[in-house]
This record gives C-alpha cells, structure tokens and sequence, in this order.
C-alpha cells in the first residue's frame, strides 16, 4: 500500500484532534455516565453527558485509545455539544451508517468528523471510530429511560 | 531424513500470498501458525478417501480411520513424552484448561484452599481459575514478575504453603515470551502436595515438550499453533489424575452401559471424548507433527533463536522502541512486544499493516499483565521457523516509516 492511501485514513484533521483532543476530561456534575471498551484491543472510552431540556448541555470523555478513537470522540463531542438529543440521535446513526454500510455518502451535518469515512477502507479500525458514538447512543438512552421512569 | 529449514518456508502457500499489495511477511505466530501443503493435502485426502465416524463403525473403512485417529493420539503421546491413554483431544488449549479447573479441581480444592497462578496467564489460564476459586471458596494468587520480566521464583515459593492445591502457569509467556522453568517450579509445588497445570499453547510448537521430565500433571496446547488445524487441541494429564477426573461432557462412545437411571462410564482418555469429534482435525494435526519431525527442533530453536536475536536487537535500536520482556541474554521465546513512544499500537500496526507486515496490537488476552507493565495495549511480533531475515528487515523498515509518519 503506497503512503498516499495512509494519508487518507490519518489526514492533518484526525491528528489534530487525535494529538489536542477537544471536550477531554471529566464532568462532576454529569447526568449520565457510559464506560465502553473494545474488548479485542483494549480501547476505553468514559463519556460523561449533562443533560437539560432534551438538549446535550455539556459533555466530555477519557479513556485510552489509538488515534482513530481519540480523534472520533472529540469530533463527535464538537459536533453534539450544545444541540438537542434528537439532533444528536439523528447524526448517530448517519455516521454509524457512513462507517457500517455506505462510506459513500458523507453527510455535511457531521462536520469534521465526515473525514472519518476514509477508515471504511480499513475495517480492522471501524470498531475504533465508533466506539465513541455508541456510547453517546448509550447515554442518550440511559438518561431517556431515566426521564420515562 | 531431515528437511532442510532454510527451504521449508516454501511448504507454506498462504506465505506466498500478499496483503495490501504487498507480499506478506507474516509475524502473527503466536495467534496461529500457517499451515504447510502437506496438511493442507492430509485434510483433502481425509475427507476424499477416508471421511467415516471413528469408534462406531463395523465395516472396514470405519475400522481404518478408527485405527488412524487412534495412531495420532500415539503419535502425540510420543510427541510429550506420554503414554496414549494420557492423551485426551479438545477443542484447543482453552477447553484443556477449562476442563481441569472445572472438573478436577473441585476434586481437590477445599473452601479456604489457594490456587497459585501467575500475572503474565493468558486469560484462558486465568479466567477459568478465578470462576473455579469463586464457587468453590478457594483464595486465588498469583505470583508477580521480577525486574527482567521473568517470574519472581522466591515469590512464589513464598506462596507455596499446605493450602495449595492448584500451580497453574504458562510454560511461554504469549506476550513477554518468557520461558519459565516448569521443572523446577514442578518439584516444589510437589513437595507441598500441589497439581500443576501447564500452558503449553506457545511452548509446543517451538521446543520439544517432555511432560515427564518436567513432571507436570497436565499439560495443553493446540493443534493450530503447532502448524496443524484449527479446532483441535490437546490435554495431557497424568493416567491416575484422568481417572479421578470426572467427565466435562455426556453423549454418545463415552459410555460402556446406560440404563433408564444410571451410567457407566468408559475410561479416560474415551470417558472425555463424548460425541462425533473432530477427526479431520486430529488426522491432520498428525501431519503436522509429521512435518515438525521432519524438520527436527535443533532447526527449528536455532532459526527462531536468530529471528529473535535479530529482530529484537535491531528494535532495540530504533530511538523510542520499548521492548516488554526478558533481556535478549536471557532464555527468550520468539515473541517481541514492544510501544514505539507517542504512538498508540494500533496505529502502528495499520501502518505496518499497510506496508504487508502482519503483528499483533492490543492485550493479547493478558489484561491483568498489561496492567502490570501499565501499559493499555503493545504491539507484537512472533516468529516462527519459516520466517527469515528479510522478514525481520521489513518489520524494521515498517517501524521506522511509522515513526516518520507520526513524527514520533
């Protein structure tokens, strides 16, 4: 494989974030909580959201990762930070949909984190890049259940 | 006669393949080996003139195949050093394992006794040993490592007391690729009335392997690291012990009489292998043990002895390299785990991914030793004979891109 295809997948933009991640850190006062790992390689995401008036007011992540995770959570934290979980959910499952089954189309409502189509090309990092969005998913549920109840 | 090393690389096709258009240079050996033509051919033939149930059949191909199935657990008992009725097939070194926890070691451990493991288990030598301590109310401890990343051996004769019932350990580390003195380790668990159960899932393939000097009670390892298929696996255990040792499974030619309320059971090795098992397998994890013969173990420890050298030294020099494991003075399997500084290891993987050079990135399964080293995940290279020093250049090169590449 020529470097050139290895630029695709490790652009300036996912080094960026991946090397100066943004919202990283912990929340105290956070309403919902979502530990996830990759059990196959050991990729930890701790993603902490606060919640109000079905809007994301506030959220940030830890854990250890490779670069791919990294650059995803903060991308994903950029992107959500502020909008309404319905808004969220509906980004979700575009990008899960981008990275899963159609790489083909990015969509403009992900903002920097459209660039993470090009690790479609390589599946064994697929798992890296959603790692963090299913914990969005998770939290988003998590505190769904919590206002049903 | 003895094959020559130096050609048997050319016994493996799926080395002749590429990846990412590159040619393949395949350094994922302790994951699984690749397979050489002849037990390629073996699996073809078995199931082109041979394929018939074992142990059931009156007419004369089944008695053939019976015989056959029957000829490799000899030939793996030769292969240990054991006798045929000591032999018992599984799945692979995972259900060895499970099955001595789960079925022999309620047959000795009392509430309140020890089982002594060590850090650096693979967790299918750990797992099954923490569920085992928990139902029976056994205290589970585990021997660190020292300085060199070899086992602090005067902590662990510390921990050998009267309680302990269970010494379960690897004889390779999969991850450090320390080789443990198994032997003397033996001899001192026997002295306080200990079982020990060895690991031998990285060791088989690449040492010969002799349970009764080493004096072991079980020993496993599977067949698709030791250049056979996957989906078969082998447990050792001493005749007596697989005497005591109650059955995992129930079913069909494990049995010599059942009536409507009560069973009698065959001997070992039959009494554990319930149901159609895998014949193929064990026919063509005979072909591998053909093959291995063929190339002798003075080749095969002297090839993956260089690799190591090699490869380890020429890591070692890259600025950044950290290497996990005993000093390439001491004893050392053909197992490198190394970090490059400021790279994380999957990300240095994909690059070596894309330059054809297949290793291992993550925790190996050894999450309790990553946590040890503190580190989150390393990346891996293990050899094997058939890999040569154009295979260790281009991991070098790869590395060395990848540092470039991520200006680490």
């Amino acid at each position: 494989m020529k470097i050139s295809q290895l630029n695709d997948l490790y652009r300036q933009l996912i080094i960026d974030h991946a090397q100066h991640p943004h919202h990283h850190g912990q929340l105290p006062q956070a309403d919902q909580s979502v530990n996830l790992n990759n059990p196959t390689c050991g990729d930890v995401i701790d993603l902490q959201v606060v919640f109000k008036d079905q809007q994301i007011k506030e959220i940030a992540f830890s854990g250890d990762g490779c670069s791919i995770s990294q650059a995803s959570a903060s991308m994903m934290c950029d992107l959500v930070n502020g909008q309404t979980i319905s808004q969220a959910k509906q980004e979700i499952a575009v990008f899960l949909e981008m990275l899963m089954n159609n790489p083909d189309e990015p969509s403009d409502i992900l903002g920097d984190a459209a660039v993470l189509a090009a690790v479609v090309k390589f599946p064994a990092r697929i798992k890296c890049a959603t790692l963090a969005w299913k914990a969005l998913e998770q939290a988003i549920t998590q505190e769904e259940q919590h206002a049903g109840n | 006669m003895v094959k020559d090393i130096a050609t048997a690389r050319n016994d493996f096709p799926l080395l002749k393949t590429q990846m990412n258009q590159e040619s393949l240079t395949y350094l994922d050996n302790a994951a699984t080996t690749q397979k050489p033509q002849a037990v390629i051919e073996r699996l073809v033939d078995y199931y082109q003139t041979e394929n018939v149930n074992v142990q059931r059949g009156v007419y004369a191909l089944a008695q053939a195949t019976t015989a056959k199935y029957e000829q490799v657990r000899q030939q793996v008992a030769d292969f240990l050093h054991a006798q045929a009725d000591e032999i018992i097939f599984t799945r692979g070194t995972t259900t060895s394992l499970n099955w001595v926890a789960q079925s022999f070691a309620p047959t000795v451990i009392q509430p309140g006794d020890e089982i002594l493991i060590t850090i650096m288990e693979h967790h299918s030598n750990l797992v099954p040993w923490q569920i085992v301590a928990k139902k029976l109310g056994a205290h589970l401890r585990y021997v660190e490592l020292n300085d060199q990343a070899e086992l602090d051996l005067a902590q662990l004769q510390a921990n050998l007391n009267q309680r302990t019932k269970i010494v379960a350990l690897t004889q390779v580390s999969n991850v450090l690729g320390t080789i443990n003195p198994i032997k003397q380790i033996t001899a001192w668990a026997h002295q306080v009335g200990a079982y020990v159960v060895v690991d031998g899932a990285q060791a088989a393939g690449h040492m010969p392997v002799d349970v009764q000097a080493l004096d072991c009670d079980f020993y496993a390892f599977s067949g698709h690291k030791v250049y056979g298929p996957t989906g078969i696996g082998v447990l050792y255990g001493k005749a007596a012990l697989l005497q005591q040792m109650p059955p995992v499974e129930y079913g069909g030619e494990m049995i010599n009489r059942v009536t409507r309320q009560s069973t009698d059971f065959k001997a070992a090795p039959a009494k554990f292998e319930a149901g159609t098992m895998p014949i193929a397998q064990v026919i063509g994890l005979g072909a591998a043990l053909d093959y291995l013969t063929s190339l002798g173990w003075s080749q095969i420890e002297a090839q993956e002895q260089h690799l190591v050298q090699l490869a380890g030294s020429q890591l070692q020099a890259i600025p950044g390299i950290t290497l996990y494991g005993p000093p390439l003075s001491k004893p050392h399997a053909p197992v490198l785990s190394f970090n490059l500084t400021g790279v994380h290891p999957h990300d240095l993987a994909t690059v070596l991914d894309s330059q054809g050079v297949a290793v291992r990135a993550g925790h190996h399964c050894a999450q309790p030793l990553m946590a040890a080293l503190q580190v989150s995940a390393t990346a891996r290279a293990s050899f094997a004979f058939y890999n040569n020093d154009q295979d260790v250049q281009r991991l070098i090169t790869a590395v060395k891109l990848a540092k470039e590449f991520f200006q680490a």
